[in-house]
């Protein structure tokens, strides 16, 4: 069923500049890699006001190997800033889930910062769609 | 009448459609969607049923003459008029309808006598409940009273969850048997809401079964009636439900599914384990099973008009072999159980007169199934466009719906079929060009997005007072093109207002007269329905 | 203004095991980026920060922005090594802070 709804899905993607950014910022100097961290979320958001996202970073979390923090940005959003994780050995293992809001499809990207200044990154496309239709 | 004739002409029997070469000790049967159908119906299959992306031109994305080249299926049997549009009409006329649960109730006991009652395994897919005038009006208490005579082990679901959470949550409590959705978690705190997996012990074999309900049922349907459960695929849970299944014991794991078939077959190449995935949603009658590594993914149909039967041969804790067979119900040649014909009556006995009622009639096949249009949705169009005065119509693309014959009377009963719902209010709006753009492209990209995980099933908006162009290939927000008013072949502009009539909005609060009512005052004025070919979409493809 | 948050995480737990504690307020998350009915810009009022000690050692904090849901949610994980109390506590963009401690025993 169509939905008589005002929001925007145009492809606009307000923050993608301020993203990059807020990327490069948080890597301080290191180039960010593949592997390691892992953001999951919904392929499809069921409500574009709390969208759930979770992270999870490979790290046993004691001595050197150590996630010390972990940032997630929108680049679809007004600001792309989401929120930042800060981790310890007492965390036992570097993940975390909340909710965020989603102004439109677009990249959810989470960043981690280890002990050691590597940073790793994964991203995942979020659909915010108008709903409705179905089998 | 005639169809004794075509049957006898083509040997159709219930032993010859039951029969089969047995294999190993286990049997799982699978009926799915079957959307409230309790009597045989007619259910024409869609002739538009494009794929995109690596599954172009792939089951289920086959209809007509490519359907019947692939699978080696003459023109004119049996099986090409169950599983295609083929000479659609004629066929109808000469094979009757299909499906009838009196009918489904003697093909599962046959198959339960032959193979023993503990070796088989019955799971229902879901959209079982959702459908019909008298599931609607017993608020699903016909469907639940005959399934539980049929005596399944299992059920998911996906429109079950339209009859709101409080109803859905008394409903399933009730149940002999599990209701399983390894996918449903209460949205507050993120626990799991229902039980993900059940294991079964049939055959000899350990059998584990996970449900998956509909992932999307919060976007494609009002998200307020059942707003503390929250879907999703969480492909890693299914993962982490198998691997606990496997612990557990289980030398089989089935995946009970209402994903839609293209979600699946993605799925089954990602997670390791799963020996069959019962696939529904999408409504897709498949006569063999797509492979996909070592998981078969087997497609249901929809609407009663098939049960599938898969034997599976265990042996050392795992599957060693299979044999399947899509059994159509022919419902002039499979016999009524008596038991279960008796309480199908029963449960419609207070509806017969309602339910018969004569609205009008068609000269036209009415049907609902193809990517972009569907006759009984011009009907709904039309209605929409004169009873609530507008300039353009939406109506949603479902998949269910039966389909009337040219000469069939418009009974309540068959108009039901294409409409009962619980959120049917036909409102009217005044809609930018923009915004009505941006409706087509966001359904476009529900269907034609090359990631089956971005899908949600379910076809393209029909479209009333406007004709456009689509192109399934472009990206989102690009494959809509030449928006036009059909009454005045003016171009749509994106800043006038156009008032628009639709159906099944999922946002609450939404006014207007039940959809029903709508289309019973057009059939007043117009009793006799006759629909010219609908060329209004032009299609790249 | 919130509401009293709430908390869950087991009772009890072993020595070295890694729990997960799961974290609600309500908290309406004001953007900054919405406007009243005049349309004037409705001023942001968020929670800003989440933190969880353990015996006065941070277990986990978070900095939220306004891209926060309303009524934050954090679910995360900690490492017990012995018996004592956790403390939460939620920071508010007008200065209000918001508290609530939750014991375990660990064997
Ligand atoms: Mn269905
Ligand atoms: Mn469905």
């Amino acid at each position: 069923g169509m939905a008589a709804v005002g929001f925007s899905i145009g492809p606009a993607m307000a923050a993608v500049e301020e993203t990059e950014k807020a990327i490069a910022e948080f890597a301080g100097g290191a180039t960010p890699e593949t592997g390691r961290i892992t953001l999951t979320a919904p392929e499809i958001a069921e409500n574009g006001n709390t969208v759930p996202i979770s992270v999870e970073v490979d790290s046993a979390m004691s001595g050197d190997d150590l996630v010390e923090s972990v940032t997630i940005l929108a680049e679809g959003n007004p600001n792309p800033e989401v929120c930042t994780f800060h981790f310890t050995e007492m965390s036992g293992s570097a993940a975390a889930t909340t909710r965020m809001r989603l102004a439109q499809t677009q990249n959810v990207i989470a960043l981690a910062k280890m002990k050691d200044g590597s940073v790793f990154m994964d991203k995942k496309l979020v659909k915010v769609t108008i709903g409705g239709c179905g089998g | 009448g005639t169809w004794t004739r075509a049957a006898a002409q083509q040997g159709l029997s219930e032993d010859q459609l039951l029969d089969m070469d047995g294999k190993g000790k286990l049997t799982l049967l699978h009926i799915t969607d079957i959307h409230a159908q309790l009597k045989p119906v007619y259910f024409r299959e869609p002739s538009v049923n494009i794929g995109v992306g690596p599954v172009a031109g792939k089951p289920p994305h086959v209809t007509g003459q490519d359907f019947l080249a692939l699978y080696d299926i003459e023109p004119g049997t049996p099986a090409a008029y169950a599983l295609t549009s083929e000479d659609f009409v004629s066929l109808a006329r000469s094979y009757g309808r299909m499906g009838g649960i009196d009918r489904v109730a003697t093909v599962i006991r046959r198959i339960r006598d032959e193979r023993g009652s503990d070796n088989v395994l019955l799971l229902d897919g879901g959209d079982t409940w959702q459908g019909s005038y008298t599931a609607q009006e017993t608020q699903a208490a016909d469907m639940v009273t005959v399934m539980n005579a049929l005596q399944p082990d299992a059920m998911t679901g996906h429109w079950e969850f339209t009859y709101g959470a409080e109803r859905v949550s008394e409903l399933i409590e009730n149940l002999p048997f599990a209701f399983l959705g390894s996918n449903i978690y209460d949205a507050e705190w993120d626990e799991p809401a229902f039980e993900a997996w059940k294991m079964y012990e049939r055959g000899g074999a350990r059998v584990a079964v996970i449900g998956q309900a509909f992932p999307y049922t919060p976007i494609a349907n009002p998200r307020w009636m059942f707003s503390n459960w929250s879907f999703g695929i969480r492909e890693e849970d299914i993962a982490k439900h198998v691997s606990d299944a496997r612990a557990a014991g289980a030398e089989v794991v089935v995946l009970l599914s209402h994903n839609g078939f293209d979600v699946d077959r993605k799925l089954a190449g990602r997670v390791e384990g799963i020996d069959v995935i019962l696939t529904g949603h999408t409504h897709d009658a498949l006569p063999e099973p797509v492979v996909v590594g070592s998981t078969l993914v087997i497609a249901s149909g929809s609407n009663g008009k098939f049960l599938s039967r898969v034997d599976l041969e265990v042996a050392d804790g795992a599957v060693k072999g299979y044999a399947h067979r899509l059994i159509p119900i022919f419902s002039d040649v499979i016999a009524r159980d008596p038991d279960m014909a008796a309480l199908i009556d029963q449960v419609r006995a207070p509806y017969e007169e309602e339910l018969a009622r004569e609205l009008g009639r068609t000269e036209s096949l009415l049907y609902r199934r193809g990517n972009f249009n569907g006759t009984y949705d011009d009907l709904f169009c039309q209605a929409l466009l004169t009873e609530r005065d507008a300039e353009i119509s939406l109506s949603p693309g479902f998949r269910w719906g039966t389909s009337l014959l040219p000469g069939d009377a418009i009974t309540v009963e068959s108009l039901h079929n294409a409409c009962a719902m619980t959120y049917p209010e036909a409102y009217r709006s005044m809609m930018s060009g923009t915004l009505i753009k941006e409706i087509l492209e966001d359904v476009a990209d529900n269907l034609f997005n090359v990631d089956p995980y971005y899908q949600q099933g379910g076809d393209m908006v029909r479209v009333g007072g406007m004709g456009y162009t689509i192109d399934i290939h472009k990206p989102f927000g690009s494959r809509i093109s030449d928006m036009t008013l059909l009454a005045t072949g003016a171009a749509v502009e994106p800043a006038r207002d156009y008032a628009v009539a639709g159906w099944a909005s999922v946002n609450e609060g939404t006014e207007g007269p039940p959809i029903w009512d709508v289309v019973e005052s057009y059939l007043a004025r117009n009793p006799v329905v006759t629909l010219q070919e609908n060329n209004s979409v032009e299609v790249r493809a | 203004m919130a509401s009293k948050p709430r908390i869950k995480l087991p009772k009890s737990a072993a020595a070295g095991e890694v729990i997960t504690i799961k974290t609600l307020i309500s908290h309406t998350m004001e953007s900054g980026q919405r406007k009243d009915k005049e349309g004037n810009p409705i001023p942001r009022q968020i929670i800003n920060t989440f933190t969880c000690e353990f015996e006065g050692a941070k277990v986990f904090e978070c900095e939220l922005d306004p891209a926060i849901s309303a009524n934050p949610y954090f679910e995360f994980n900690a490492k017990v090594e012995e018996s004592g109390t956790f403390k939460f506590t939620w920071v508010d963009d007008d200065g209000s802070v918001y508290e609530t401690e939750q014991d375990i025993t660990v064997s």
